[in-house]
């Protein structure tokens, strides 16, 4: 493993304030410096991205009166992947008086993690949470509301307290739609300009700092330089590297990956998020995987045959020849277990034959005992809208019989690495939402993504970019004819060309199948030494053959999808390695990673405090150079770790 | 399955189109529409044609990007269906598909089956918000809101964005978008204080982008993936009434 990587200097400030954990959010406002509205105007910053964290972020800062550039892929900002999000949202409002605290979704949310992430940002989280809630309701997000007119609440795989509000099955829709036009009303008031099918294509650092970013317009072809006096990645998670995910099929890791080309650490890549409440694959021909939020967990009975390769089918099966196994193994949380502990579950019961349904990779989500219980009415309410999306995929109607459910990938804890401030490791790289390495740890609790994403953009960014301005903006002018943004376009263009003259004989789509394959087999749901090297191997021989043998056909100078998904799957090929090789070097399973030589005896996940409480930051060193570990050691001052049992 | 796809190429906004003829072998029922689309790009980059550009992202019904135009109906035969929840078991064996970008000049095509649909966030920068700037907001159980107002509300706020209404509609009108953003945030107590002067501004934009006007025809809610009742435009219309009552702008 030596060759694989070297180990560089710790990382040891991460400018989270001295003091009590409750003290400390307020102690950094305080300390920030903060920028005058009257020179505020002078001031430009870049957002990449327009999900929730990215829109929210847009918003706020042009309502600041900051000069803003939003950046997206899609042909509008309302697109952005978060309008997927099902679930909700968690807060500590504690409107259901059953126990709930700041310090309850902080410490639900560390242990969520396995004891991975960083305890003053997770605490901040847990402490801005309640000002989204009231936020998102102003813009007027319609969450669910009881009959006296009061917000509903929702209990969320892996919590016992009731925190998570939720707009039927469509809260990220909602929380996305109220962000997005608190952006289009900063684009109409002239504080934010919108670029929408522009892809960031690289990074532009002058004299250590961030100055901008080159996009290519994905109508015209054109490469565009586009300076500022901070850049804000808000780009998202890196789902797709498995090629099949719940992710939209653009969603991709190159404003992230090219940015950690450029100096920013990636931090933790390996722990990917598998979740467990997904439509299986029906074939060959699978573009993506749909999601169903893991809310369904919570009247929905998961079981598989007690007999291997019964080919019943479920009706027919009788209750007592049924394993309801997580309730049998986890009776404290029974199904509602966190995603990881349920993922891998459904896994093993496949593994050991008993999976429902084509290959076998299946297993039954059933809602007859609660359609008995509370009336098809109630369930229609709840989930109407997921009973319909899975009826429509499958051809099966859920209310008749058990919805089939295996876990797909999901969500990425891993992402760039940032400081208290969410500033990553080049001065003036900002990074927000999913696509920083957050405050998940090694596994995400259900409806604390959207949280992040707000939190982030709303309320966190905000406050701490006014002290990078004040203490570094303005302070030079530059502009497109600067040497480094120079050699960044010549770049961008150089690997363009590259990519339209290989002339091949094998299709984006076929490399991206593969390699998903391949990650989704040793680096997926379980790991180990053996299948961890062997992907090495393999991702590396394949990464040659791309660069030998792609094809892309048509020219820059247009509209061409095919060379837009070229330049991602290369760059999911170089993250893929760095995948393996943080899955590699991390011999401990925590959350979402689980290395099949680190279990206890009744095969749970376990970790190893002693040597990997850290997290592992990624130096770029070079193509084909290994890459320098940096580590933060992780201090727990305010929770005990203890081994997590939902037992 | 084999299917014969008529479809849409146009290069690029001022090139002219024409409709082009593909086979597609080896179809399954369980595809989705645009996973068998992926088959024919597949096999046209494997011939060194240019592939079919088509509008998608989510592929799951909620990002409202994918548009297209199946044998003359938006979004294709299936009710209540995008575009990329439309699966194949809805055609059989040796069918024939026409499939064609949204129609209207308010949107323009940017190439093959891809349109331009920034005029709807330009009425949404009208006035499709409820004026809340970071910060400013009030405990969220501070105001209760009845039941079938935050259900109503609902109802309106799924709207994908998708534009089907426009491509549907004999008029080329998107009154059912902007109609379903107007009851949307009106049926909230937050929204009544902008309510009618949002409704005039988003009106104005709606034309101002050359949409057509509403003759109440209906073939946008027939299309429409989320099914957006046609009552919105009247609540919609109602609103603009008001505003030019009290000559509120």
């Amino acid at each position: 493993m030596a060759e694989l990587f070297t180990v560089g200097e710790t990382i040891r400030d991460t400018k989270a304030p001295a003091g009590p954990i409750q003290d400390q959010w307020e102690a950094r406002r305080f300390g920030a410096k903060l920028i005058s509205p009257a020179n505020r105007r002078s001031l430009s910053v870049i957002i990449v991205g327009t999900g929730l964290a990215g829109a929210s972020a847009a918003a706020t800062l042009g309502e600041a009166g900051y000069r803003v550039k939003s950046f997206c892929y899609q042909d509008s900002p309302r697109r952005a992947h978060s309008i997927a999000a099902q679930g909700g949202i968690n807060a500590a409002k504690d409107y259901r008086n059953d126990g709930d605290s700041i310090r309850r979704l902080f410490y639900d949310t560390v242990k969520g993690g396995d004891y991975r992430s960083r305890e003053s940002n997770v605490y901040r989280l847990a402490e801005v949470s309640s000002s989204i809630i009231d936020q998102c309701v102003a813009q007027g997000v319609p969450f669910a509301r009881d009959y006296g007119g009061l917000l509903d609440t929702r209990s969320f795989g892996g919590v016992q307290v009731s925190r998570t509000f939720y707009a039927r099955g469509q809260t990220g829709q909602q929380l996305l739609l109220g962000a997005y036009q608190a952006l289009e009303r900063q684009a109409a008031a002239g504080t934010v300009e919108v670029h929408t099918r522009h892809e960031m294509l690289d990074l532009i650092v002058i004299d250590g700092k961030t100055r901008g970013i080159v996009v290519r317009d994905m109508v015209t072809g054109a490469l565009e330089t586009h300076l500022a006096d901070a850049v804000v990645l808000a780009s998202g998670g890196y789902s797709n590297v498995y090629h099949l995910s719940t992710n939209a099929v653009g969603c991709n890791t190159t404003a992230t990956w090219r940015a950690h080309r450029k100096g920013a650490l990636f931090a933790n890549p390996c722990f990917t998020q598998i979740h467990p409440t997904c439509i299986p694959v029906s074939g060959e021909h699978q573009s993506k995987l749909t999601l169903m939020s893991e809310s369904l967990r919570n009247d929905g009975r998961i079981w598989v045959p007690k007999e291997a390769a019964d080919g019943r089918r479920p009706g027919e099966i009788p209750d007592g020849e049924r394993d309801y196994y997580l309730e049998r193994q986890y009776p404290a949380f029974g199904n509602l277990v966190p995603r990881d502990v349920a993922s891998r579950a459904a896994k093993n019961q496949c593994d050991a034959g008993r999976g429902a349904g084509p290959g076998g990779r299946g297993v039954y989500l059933d809602f007859a005992d609660a359609i008995a219980r509370l009336g098809r009415a109630a369930i229609e309410e709840k989930y109407g809208n997921l009973f319909d999306m899975y009826h429509k995929i499958t051809d099966d109607d859920p209310y008749q019989v058990p919805m089939r459910i295996y876990p797909a990938v999901h969500y990425t804890m891993g992402g760039l690495w940032v400081d208290y401030d969410l500033e990553s490791s080049i001065p003036g790289l900002f990074v927000i939402g999913e696509a920083n390495f957050s405050d998940h740890g090694a596994n995400r609790l259900g409806a604390s993504a959207l949280m992040q994403g707000l939190a982030d953009g709303y309320f966190i960014l905000p406050n701490t970019i006014s002290d990078y301005f004040a203490k570094n903006a303005g302070t030079e002018t530059t502009d497109a004819s600067h040497p480094e943004a120079v050699k960044a376009v010549d770049a961008v263009r150089a690997r363009i060309t590259t990519f339209l003259t290989i002339n091949g004989d094998r299709s984006v789509d076929s490399f991206h199948q593969e390699l998903g394959s391949i990650v989704w087999e040793y680096c997926g749901m379980e790991r180990n030494a053996e299948g961890l090297q062997r992907a090495l191997g393999l991702i590396r021989a394949l990464r040659e053959e791309f660069w030998t043998n792609v094809k892309v056909t048509g020219t820059n100078e247009e509209l061409n999808q095919t060379l837009e998904r070229a330049g991602r799957v290369a760059d999911f090929f170089e993250l893929a390695e760095l995948m393996c090789i943080d899955a590699l070097h991390r011999l401990e399973s925590c959350g979402s990673h689980f290395r099949t030589e680190s279990q206890t005896d009744d095969g749970e996940a376990l970790r190893d405090d002693a040597a990997f409480a850290y997290v592992a930051a990624w130096e770029f060193t070079g193509d084909n150079a290994p890459p320098i570990l940096r580590k933060e050691s992780l201090e727990y001052h305010n929770v005990e770790l203890t081994q997590r049992s939902y037992k | 399955m084999k299917i014969t796809l008529r479809i849409w190429r146009q290069h690029d906004r001022e090139a002219a189109g024409r409709m082009v003829s593909y086979g597609v072998d080896g179809v399954s029922p369980d595809m989705s529409f645009l996973e068998m689309l992926d088959v024919l790009n597949e096999q046209l980059t494997a011939a060194g044609d240019d592939p079919v550009a088509f509008d998608n992202d989510c592929r799951e019904g909620i990002c409202g990007m994918c548009s297209l135009v199946i044998n003359g109906i938006a979004h294709g035969p299936e009710g209540l269906t995008a575009s990329c929840q439309l699966y194949m078991r809805h055609f059989s064996d040796g069918d024939t598909i026409d499939i064609e970008p949204w129609r209207s000049p308010s949107f323009p095509i940017l190439k093959d089956l891809i349109v331009d649909r920034s005029a709807f966030d330009r009425i949404i920068q009208a006035g499709g918000y409820i004026s809340s700037p970071t910060g400013a907001a009030p405990d969220a159980a501070a105001m209760l809101v009845p039941k079938k107002d935050a259900d109503r509300a609902f109802d309106a706020a799924i709207c994908i964005g998708c534009g089907a209404c426009v491509a549907a509609c004999p008029n080329g009108s998107a009154m059912l978008f902007t109609g379903a953003k107007a009851t949307h945030l009106g049926a909230l107590p937050q929204g009544q204080i902008e309510r009618n002067s949002r409704s005039l501004a988003m009106v104005n934009q709606h034309d101002a982008e050359g949409f057509g006007g509403c003759t109440e025809i209906g073939e946008c809610t027939a299309v429409c993936p989320v099914g957006i009742p046609l009552d919105m435009i009247s609540r919609l219309n109602g609103d603009v009434l008001s505003a030019l009552r009290h000559n509120t702008t």
